[in-house]
């Protein structure tokens, strides 16, 4: 099997070879890495999708790398890429597995058989706030608008989300009518497959709020498609200085959704240091600073051994939280 | 609006973007005719030059070009091989397979490419005059709309339902259906029906599917059945031309999937696979008796249709997309994130604030979908002599290309053992003489069908949301209406038949 699958990729990758015209590479004196290639757990478009693309971006730009690849491999909520990773451990030393949040909330769930930790664990790097937001012709236009509406009906206000029950989406969602004093297992989450179709429902006024990423929300909010009307940081982001915290309405909570990359299990520790070294510089340059700003990402910056203590905290603090709220 | 196109005109026609948009649909026409790459993965390879290039409108038309050439050359292995390499093309091998098989591939390739070509340039129009008024109907479908509208898709079945096959079709509708479940749906945070397999967690893969069903029993038959891989007419085979009575039959059939396609193609939700099945049906169904037999035996309509209409909506998605900054599929999200890499953001305010980008973008597909019917025609000849080639060269090349499509959409090496078993399943249900299409049919559609009826059902609380929303009711009535016509036509055909033999 393991022949077998090693012959295909050569294929595979002769085939991507032909097909691919791969971005000049800059030869400048800061290059550290030849080459990443980007293992995308979802399908293009998403937030993971934006991740490893913009950093691909910024340090091919910015000469750290020479150049990068990507891969969507969409599956079992990330979970595919993952197995993928792992059982293909040994050939994948040049590939880097972007991830967020959802990791730890599926382990806990138990639909992943692995966890975090059966990976090697690279560096966090940047954070994406949560966001309500609501159609710009929307009655609605503060979180004590959306609590009232949400009282005064509670099946006719459905709030949408891009993930599953119990995913993040929903996760956020409960969490805000929590800290407003609401009871959240009667919040009506709408899933949708895809956060674009989850955006196109809320325009159509199937449902009333949507709870999603910040960044992807300020694209929106930008074309004047949509109001945000909570962030869950805890002071304004600039990159959207007009919406307002959950915080400064009243609703004491907030919430990061950190994005970072894993590498295959075994990884050389020189390999380790080199990706890692690659990270750190990274935020020094204009480049990172340009795809960052525009994005709306916030730099977390966490690598190795601090990566793997803020992973088992917000494990933690999740699983609490996903007990209380009767998820788990 | 005219200023509009006289500024994307004059963008559109600068050097630099004519060459993007034949560069954008050579390549997208070509990788389009292998099975397993569909527009999504050639635009995802495509990203990075696009947006090496700098300027956001010819990184579009070199994007959008890829688009439709894609779309444009994905039916050529569904014709040839009965490889439906992406979803929004199996509609095509329906009827373009049998036209092949009969030593008329020239044709039915000649057919195609015309199909698609007005399928694409009436979607242009459509989307020149209609777009920012199409907006508000893009948002006008709910979950309770999509779900009805899969059902009037699912009527497609219809077709492979003839006579004493009606239970065949439907239980293989349903196994289609059941199938579309195992996995990780949108709506439940557990994997089901996946007997604890990691690699089934995401669900049976299409094109894996799509393979099983068609190409592999096709090159197990070509085996066990030597006299049926010889060509009567060797020389027909490369034949492009098509008769005045057929250039009759398919024109009104263009004309109206075309537009049928362009609005489907512009809800965010449906696309251009449930385009294709709709307008497959739609047309089998309120085809005459005759000819209507001829569908899924190779009937030049029957392959006009789904192209026409696929073609219509891959165009009528740039709808949601431009005027709204909504991505109705896996490829415009993708097109998505290429334009905001590139600093323009999509919405309302993008014909107002960057009219070049929105105008130049379509005056472009103009000028492609002219360049790939001037770049197709003539290659049809040679691309149908692929069938030419000696069955000992021919069934290993389809399996290759076989194995090859369906390992490149998972990159997974499980998917060859699920290919290869359900292979053999199928080859064997071919000799009971079950159809396969139904299953696929059921497969392809079961997911959205499931999803917007169980969103639907949160929302209402029930299913009074089919009372509820009279378009919903409408769709299903039309549903009824294209199920149930067919025999009714059949019904009044015999009552006058029996009336005249009385009369005598």
């Amino acid at each position: 099997m393991k022949i077998f699958n090693l012959t295909s990729r050569v294929m595979l990758a002769a085939v991507a070879a032909t097909f691919s015209f791969s971005a000049p590479a800059f030869s400048s004196g800061n290059q550290v890495l030849e080459s990443i290639h980007f293992l995308i757990p979802g399908g293009a478009g998403g937030g993971w999708d934006g991740t490893a693309r913009g950093t691909g971006e910024a340090l091919t730009a910015s000469g750290l790398i020479g150049s990068a690849s990507y891969e969507n491999m969409s599956g079992g909520g990330g979970g595919k890429a993952i197995g993928f990773l792992i059982e293909n451990a040994e050939s994948q030393y040049d590939t880097l597995m972007v991830n967020s949040t959802p990791i730890v909330i599926r382990s806990l769930t138990g639909v992943f058989p692995y966890n975090f930790s059966d990976l090697t664990l690279v560096a966090g790097t940047i954070g994406d706030y949560a966001a309500m937001v609501v159609a710009k012709d929307s009655p609605i236009n503060s979180m004590a608008d959306l609590v009232a509406a949400y009282k005064a009906d509670m099946s006719g206000t459905a709030i949408g989300g891009g993930s599953v029950p119990g995913g993040m989406d929903h996760l956020v969602a409960a969490m805000v009518m929590q800290a407003a004093g609401e009871d959240p297992t009667a919040v009506k989450y709408i899933p949708y497959d895809a956060g674009g179709k989850a955006m196109a429902a809320l325009l159509s006024g199937e449902i009333k709020a949507l709870s999603t990423g910040f960044s992807e929300a300020v694209d929106l909010a930008n074309a004047g498609e949509v109001k945000i009307i909570g962030v869950t940081s805890d002071e304004r982001v600039d990159a959207f200085a007009d919406a307002k915290t959950m915080k400064e309405q009243g609703i004491d909570m907030t919430f990061v959704n950190w994005r970072g990359f894993f590498a295959a299990p075994g990884l050389p520790a020189e390999k380790l240091a080199a990706y890692q070294e690659v990270f750190a510089k990274m935020y020094d340059t204009e480049e990172w600073e340009a795809v960052r700003a525009r994005n709306g990402w916030v730099n977390i910056y966490n690598s190795g051994e601090d990566f793997r203590t803020f992973l088992e905290d917000q494990e933690k603090v999740i699983g609490d939280l996903m007990k209380e709220l009767g998820f788990l | 609006m005219f200023e509009g196109i006289v500024i994307g005109l004059t963008t559109a026609l600068s050097f630099t973007n004519i060459a993007m948009v034949l560069g954008g649909v050579l390549i997208g026409t070509f990788i389009g005719m292998l099975p397993g790459l569909g527009p999504m993965s050639i635009i995802a390879i495509m990203i990075p030059v696009a947006i090496s290039i700098g300027d956001p409108s010819a990184a579009l038309i070199l994007l959008a070009g890829v688009y439709y050439g894609a779309i444009f050359g994905g039916s050529t292995s569904s014709i040839l091989i009965n490889a439906p390499g992406v979803a929004s093309t199996v509609a095509s091998s329906f009827d373009g397979y049998p036209l092949a098989r009969k030593g008329k591939a020239g044709k039915a390739l000649t057919v195609a490419a015309i199909a698609s070509f007005a399928g694409g340039t009436i979607g242009a129009i459509l989307l020149m005059v209609f777009a920012p008024m199409l907006a508000s109907v893009a948002l006008l479908f709910h979950s309770a709309e999509y779900f009805a509208l899969m059902v009037v898709g699912l009527s497609a079945i219809a077709a492979f339902a003839g006579t004493g096959k009606v239970a065949k079709a439907l239980l293989m509708t349903v196994l289609g259906l059941m199938m579309a479940t195992v996995g990780e749906g949108a709506l439940f945070n557990m994997p089901r029906f996946t007997m604890g397999i990691m690699d089934l967690q995401s669900g049976f893969g299409f094109i894996t599917l799509a393979m099983a069903m068609f190409a592999l029993p096709e090159a197990i038959y070509l085996v066990l059945d030597p006299k049926r891989s010889k060509n009567e007419a060797g020389a027909k085979i490369r034949d492009l031309r098509i008769s005045r009575n057929e250039a009759h039959q398919i024109a009104p059939v263009i004309g109206r999937q075309s537009i049928q396609g362009f609005l489907i193609g512009v809800l965010p939700g449906a696309g251009a696979t449930i385009a294709s099945f709709l307008g497959y049906a739609v047309e089998r169904n309120i085809a005459p008796k005759g000819e209507q037999e001829e569908f899924g035996k190779g009937s030049v309509k029957g392959l006009a249709a789904p192209e026409a209409a696929n073609n219509a909506a891959c165009t009528g998605s740039f709808v949601p997309l431009l005027t709204l900054g909504i991505p109705g599929s896996g490829t415009t999200a993708i097109l998505l994130g290429a334009l905001i890499a590139l600093n323009v953001s999509p919405g309302p305010r993008l014909m107002v604030d960057q009219p070049e980008i929105f105008w130049s973008v379509i005056i472009s597909m103009y000028i492609g979908n002219v360049a790939l019917l001037i770049l197709n025609l003539p290659l049809i000849p040679y691309i149908a002599r692929i069938l030419a080639v000696p069955r000992t060269y021919l069934i290993p090349f389809i399996l290759f290309f076989t194995m090859m499509g369906a390992y490149i959409g998972q990159n997974n090496a499980t998917e060859l053992l699920i290919l290869v078993g359900f292979g053999v399943v199928a080859t064997i249900l071919r000799f009971a003489d079950y159809p396969l299409a139904p299953l696929l049919i059921g497969f392809i559609l079961g997911s959205m069908l499931e999803d917007n009826f169980s969103r639907a059902m949160q929302l209402y609380d029930g299913i009074g949301f089919i009372f509820e929303r009279p378009m919903t009711m409408g769709l299903l009535m039309i549903a009824a209406i294209l199920v149930l016509l067919p025999s009714y036509r059949a019904r009044r055909a015999r009552l006058r038949a029996r009336g005249v033999a009385d009369g005598d």
